[in-house]
């Protein structure tokens, strides 16, 4: 099979009823000889969840970290809410930013703040107009939502690992964000809790109405999340589609990751 | 191509890439918006934090000074200059040098560690989805409070040298504060005072910029974070003994010493 073109496998696309709220086309980004993306493709609708699949180290991190901003790709365009992000200065990377989450794989939790403190940090950055009493409840609402209210005043090295990743999940949340992206958000945690965390990204899709990429090796958090899995290999998204018909796919690049 | 060019190769980079961080600073620095509240915990935190270290050792320098150059003015007949001498000593070159390098050894190597682990555990980039400038809020923030209050630390430090002083001379002789203190604020001249106030802010910029430049830029890993901590002490050490070169260097050119 050619690796230039999307495998072409049932339900690729978005439903024609979801509006786009992620157009990525032709995006290529190197890190020196090293080319990660290359005229990689996808559309995330409005309300999916998609998980990206792939090789450790084949650049799924660094798509999610080109739709932020966070990188900036060496082309291609990637259409937020209809804006190229590599086009936006930082005022209006920031605008955007305030609609788009991004839950980090370490966390990313600032370990020089409390539980309250670092969720109240993106809506002070963010200017957002609110009252202390309406940021207290609005802290306590996300930290209810990920089931840690009592943690508000405790400092991050104070919390177990599946704790810091809800924190963070809940940091993501504060702001209502329209988009999440996950980094790995099951990697390094237990099965148990690994499987808490994939059932609260499905209710959390289910009550904030959010999309959501999700970047993720663990196949049970894969089969949980997903409305549809696009597959990384080769800087290029080599197939796409519902996680049950990639799992009967014959390829066998697509196979190795459901044995 | 051969070890020494290699060195002087990635030497010449290090010094290019610290000349862009310090343009950095001064563009992002100057552009609103302003991290003032930051920057005023950034003071507290590191000019509180480190007042006592420099007090004490500001105390024990300035006795031990005394203690120790007695002898030789006892031997000349001028042991009456003794306060001059010390005073001299302390608020020309000891008290700014030690205080600076002090500060760098706690302040730098905080810095680099502190800026270091942020980035290893990716809580920079958070700040910087949380619609935060990260240079502006950790770099900026850092390095004017360094260059703030370490002239501030000088003063407190020379002031409790100078009274450690004070009790190294009553240990074998017997003045009182009044006149020792006169007799050395007597003696000072514009020379001795404005040029050592004035590099204590380079010392203190250096300190800053060299702590958040290798904190900022460490490498990814737990041993990064070890090298940004250890690389900025000794690298602000140095600049600190460099800069007081050239001060020393200028001044004399300009008459002041």
């Amino acid at each position: 099979m050619p690796h230039n073109q999307t495998y072409d496998i049932m339900t690729q696309k978005p439903p024609p009823s979801r509006e786009a709220v992620i157009t990525i086309e032709h995006l290529c980004k190197r890190f020196g000889s090293n080319i990660v993306l290359d005229d990689f493709n996808l559309t995330v609708g409005k309300e999916e969840n998609i998980v990206i699949l792939g090789k450790s180290g084949v650049g799924k991190s660094v798509l999610i970290k080109c739709i932020i901003g966070l990188l900036r790709p060496d082309s291609g365009t990637i259409l937020v809410f209809g804006k190229n992000i590599p086009d936006m200065d930082h005022d209006e990377l920031d605008r955007i930013r305030a609609k788009v989450g991004f839950l980090f794989q370490s966390n990313a939790l600032y370990d020089s703040m409390t539980v309250r403190a670092n969720l109240e940090f993106p809506l002070r950055r963010h200017w957002i107009e609110m009252s202390q009493q309406e940021m207290d409840s609005l802290v306590m609402e996300v930290l209810d939502n990920v089931g840690l209210a009592h943690t508000v005043d405790m400092m991050p090295e104070e919390l177990s690992g599946g704790m810091r990743k809800r924190i963070a999940l809940a940091r993501t949340l504060i702001l209502k964000p329209e988009i999440i992206l996950y980094d790995e958000p099951t990697t390094g945690l237990d099965p148990v809790t690994g499987r808490e965390i994939s059932a609260l990204i499905v209710d959390i899709q289910k009550k904030y109405h959010s999309a959501s990429i999700i970047i993720s090796h663990d196949m049970h958090c894969v089969k949980k999340t997903s409305d549809r899995v696009a597959i990384l290999i080769n800087g290029k998204c080599y197939a796409e589609g519902k996680y049950d018909a990639l799992q009967k796919s014959p390829d066998p690049q697509i196979r190795q990751f459901f044995e | 191509m051969n070890q020494q060019s290699i060195k002087l190769k990635r030497f010449l980079g290090e010094t290019g890439e610290l000349s862009r961080f310090v343009g950095r600073y001064f563009i992002q620095g100057g552009r609103p918006r302003f991290e003032l509240r930051e920057l005023v915990r950034q003071c507290y935190i590191i000019g509180v934090n480190s007042f006592p270290l420099v007090g004490l050792t500001g105390f024990i320098m300035g006795l031990v000074l005394t203690m120790q150059l007695r002898p030789s003015l006892v031997q000349y007949g001028v042991e009456s200059q003794l306060p001059v001498m010390v005073g001299i000593a302390i608020v020309r070159e000891v008290g700014p040098v030690i205080t600076a390098l002090i500060f760098a050894g706690k302040i730098a190597s905080s810095m680099g560690a502190e800026l270091g682990s942020m980035k290893v555990t990716e809580q920079i980039d958070a700040m910087e989805v949380s619609g935060t400038n990260p240079f502006k809020y950790l770099v900026v923030t850092r390095v004017t409070a360094s260059t703030l209050m370490l002239p501030l630390l000088v003063i407190l430090g020379d002031g409790i040298s100078l009274f450690g002083a004070f009790i190294g001379v009553n240990i074998r002789s017997t003045t009182s504060f009044d006149l020792f203190f006169r007799q050395i604020i007597d003696n000072f001249r514009f020379g001795d005072v404005i040029p050592a106030f004035i590099k204590t802010f380079f010392f203190g910029f250096a300190v800053g910029v060299i702590g958040s430049y290798k904190g900022y830029n460490s490498s990814k890993g737990t041993e990064g974070v070890g090298r940004a901590a250890n690389s900025a002490v000794v690298m602000s050490s140095i600049l600190i003994f460099i800069l007081d070169l050239i001060v020393v260097q200028i001044t004399d050119l300009l008459g002041l010493n």
